[in-house]
């Protein structure tokens, strides 16, 4: 009994920690633009492939280059990091060409919705032609020395568990620390506060944008390695998923708000975990379920701030 | 090239973009549409393929193969479809429309995932594999080509009578200034609300055409996907008017098909046109302004002798 409960509490934490490091990226792009990435589901898909392949996998027959296998063959701790960073990096492409133009020219917001969706059609489907349809699995041994579960008491855990936690943790720790701490953090929650005093204050305001997108990118690799490595990169379309329902914990959590993040990301993921196996076939729609009544309880999420009605 | 089975799709894709158009008429993103579509498409997948009497004197329910379900059922099947999603939509809009700007869509983005999972596992809408052996109306695809075409001449005409109604002109005082609007007596719930019935049954009854069509129903025909497709055909066809929409709808439907000699590119191809469009044409490619420009060149060469 405290076994099955002892490992659901656990997968729902793992999971909700995922959840909670694409809510992340959302939410600071959220609050520096107002806008939404809807690139970032193509960008975790991006973090578990790249990782994949920085670990020496090989592309599958249905790829463009069937059996080729990068010069490389990185362990799991130097992938992961790698991964996410290339991930940061496509963030950026994607800045430049989906949101930039727009916001040189003051469009409105609604068509970078439109024109972030083509760029994560446009990058899911570039993986599709290079790494085809097809599922990949990580090789068993890809955390090396370390055993491949662990016990607690009476219950037994995978030990990837253990390390999705721990790498999700530190994450979201580095991150808050970095926005309440440092210079450039603070900067940032500057620009998000007020964008033009900010300027005023000679804040570089495109900086500071480029670097929620930056690490925004960085959240969704890492989160899309977590996953592959922990469950398994089932076609390239995988991380759409993730990033549907980290937009569901984003607004959960409050547009703009980092702690209704971490707290809706949690949430969601313990909610997840503890629906009965016999009706798990319903467990994708909860998270939209729980979110619809949160919206219509509270219409500005569970942490978020009232707007202010415009006079 | 354009075969007419992909005619009549093109028809569905541009009554779809004009239901996501209605409630963005009146400055509201709902991406609902895919879920009344979806739950359209299932009442006539069970109503054809479950109530005999439906499907005519005699032939009971084994002739799905030979085109024999009557016209009149089907115009059944759509009007029932469109209650339904409409009812519904009466339902949800209160609350719904309550929310602004991104919190809608996402909301909307919500139901269309619970709508599409729930196809998924009821016990009567087949699963994955969902409902299949649809009876066919016509012979072949052309014939559906009159409902197709006939539903969107009514919704055009519909949306085009809009743009001179008071309903339609309150919608157009919402989306300029929801605040303003109220401040001038507008009963801007109701109009909204409104705006996404009407959405929902048009969704709803496109739904039920397009079960026939498709002679299979399942879960795959309203997702986050759908979501996308419909929205971006209302983006790049222009949403400052309703040619705007159709003409997006016909375009992006068409636009995989055509590109499919292209293979796994036409895709990226695709997600290119969605990423660009936006940058090259903001205000979409059907615009009040081309219109004008179009209109007087009309009235200019009918001058000439």
């Amino acid at each position: 009994m405290t076994d099955a409960l002892v490992q659901n509490l656990l997968n729902g934490v793992a999971s909700g920690g995922v959840y909670a490091l694409v809510a992340l990226g959302y939410t600071l792009i959220f609050s520096v633009l107002g806008v939404i990435n809807f690139a970032q589901g193509a960008l975790f898909s991006l973090g578990g492939y790249l990782t994949y392949l920085l670990m020496g996998g090989r592309i599958g027959v249905n790829g463009a280059l069937p059996g080729v296998t990068l010069p490389v063959s990185l362990p799991f701790w130097l992938a992961l990091p790698l991964a996410a960073a290339l991930s940061g990096l496509a963030a950026l492409v994607v800045e430049r060409i989906a949101f930039a133009p727009l916001r040189r020219r003051r469009a409105e917001p609604l068509l970078s919705l439109i024109t972030s969706l083509g760029a994560g059609v446009v990058l899911v489907n570039l993986l599709q032609i290079l790494m085809g349809a097809e599922g990949y699995a990580f090789p068993a041994s890809a955390l090396a020395s370390l055993p491949v579960s662990l016990a607690i008491g009476e219950a037994r855990i995978r030990t990837l568990q253990v390390v999705l936690l721990i790498v999700c943790a530190l994450a979201v720790l580095a991150l808050t620390l970095w926005l309440d701490h440092s210079r450039s953090g603070r900067a940032l929650r500057a620009v998000a506060e007020d964008a033009t005093t900010a300027r005023l204050l000679g804040i570089n305001s495109d900086r500071m944008v480029r670097l929620a997108f930056w690490i925004s990118g960085v959240l969704a690799g890492l989160g899309g390695g977590l996953i592959g490595v922990s469950v398994s990169l089932a076609g390239p379309y995988f991380g759409m998923t993730f990033g549907l329902k980290g937009l569901a914990v984003l607004v959960l959590g409050g547009l703009g708000s980092v702690p209704g993040a971490i707290a809706g990301g949690l949430l969601m993921g313990l909610v997840e975990a503890f629906v009965p196996s016999h009706l798990s076939g319903w467990r994708d729609a909860v998270a939209f379920a729980i979110l619809l009544v949160v919206l219509l309880l509270r219409p500005d999420g569970l942490l978020g701030r009232r707007a202010v009605e415009k006079v | 090239m354009i075969d007419h089975a992909l005619l009549v799709q093109m028809l569905l894709g541009a009554l779809l973009a004009l239901s996501v158009y209605l409630p963005l008429a009146a400055g509201q993103l709902s991406l609902a549409t895919p879920a009344f579509y979806a739950i359209g498409g299932t009442l006539a997948a069970l109503l054809s393929t479950r109530v005999p009497l439906l499907a005519g004197p005699g032939t009971g329910l084994s002739g799905a193969d030979s085109a024999s379900f009557p016209l009149l059922s089907l115009l059944l099947e759509m009007l029932l479809a469109g209650a339904l999603a409409g009812g519904l939509a009466l339902i949800l809009g209160r609350p719904v429309l309550r929310l602004r700007g991104i919190y809608l869509a996402i909301a909307t983005i919500a139901l269309v995932e619970i709508v599409r999972v729930a196809i998924l596992n009821l016990p009567f809408t087949g699963g994955a594999v969902g409902i299949f052996g649809i009876p066919q109306v016509f012979e072949t695809a052309s014939g559906y080509l009159f409902p197709a075409l006939g539903l969107l001449l009514l919704a055009g005409w519909g949306c085009q009578r809009l743009e001179t109604r008071p309903l339609g002109l309150a919608m157009a005082a919402i989306r300029d200034d929801e605040l303003a609007a109220r401040c001038i007596g507008i009963n801007t719930t109701r109009v909204k609300l409104i705006a996404f019935v009407l959405s929902a049954v048009l969704a709803g009854s496109t739904g039920a055409l397009a079960a026939h069509v498709f002679n299979t129903w399942n879960a795959r025909q309203g997702s986050f996907d759908a979501c996308v497709a419909t929205l971006a055909f209302v983006i790049l066809g222009g949403s400052r008017t309703w040619l705007g929409p159709v003409f997006g709808g016909l375009l992006l439907t068409a636009l995989p098909e055509l590109l499919r000699p292209l293979g796994d590119a036409r895709l990226v191809l695709f997600g290119l046109v969605i990423l660009l469009g936006p940058l090259l044409a903001p205000q979409g490619l059907i615009t009040p302004a081309l219109l004008e420009r179009i209109g007087r060149w009309g009235r200019w060469s009918r001058r000439l002798p």
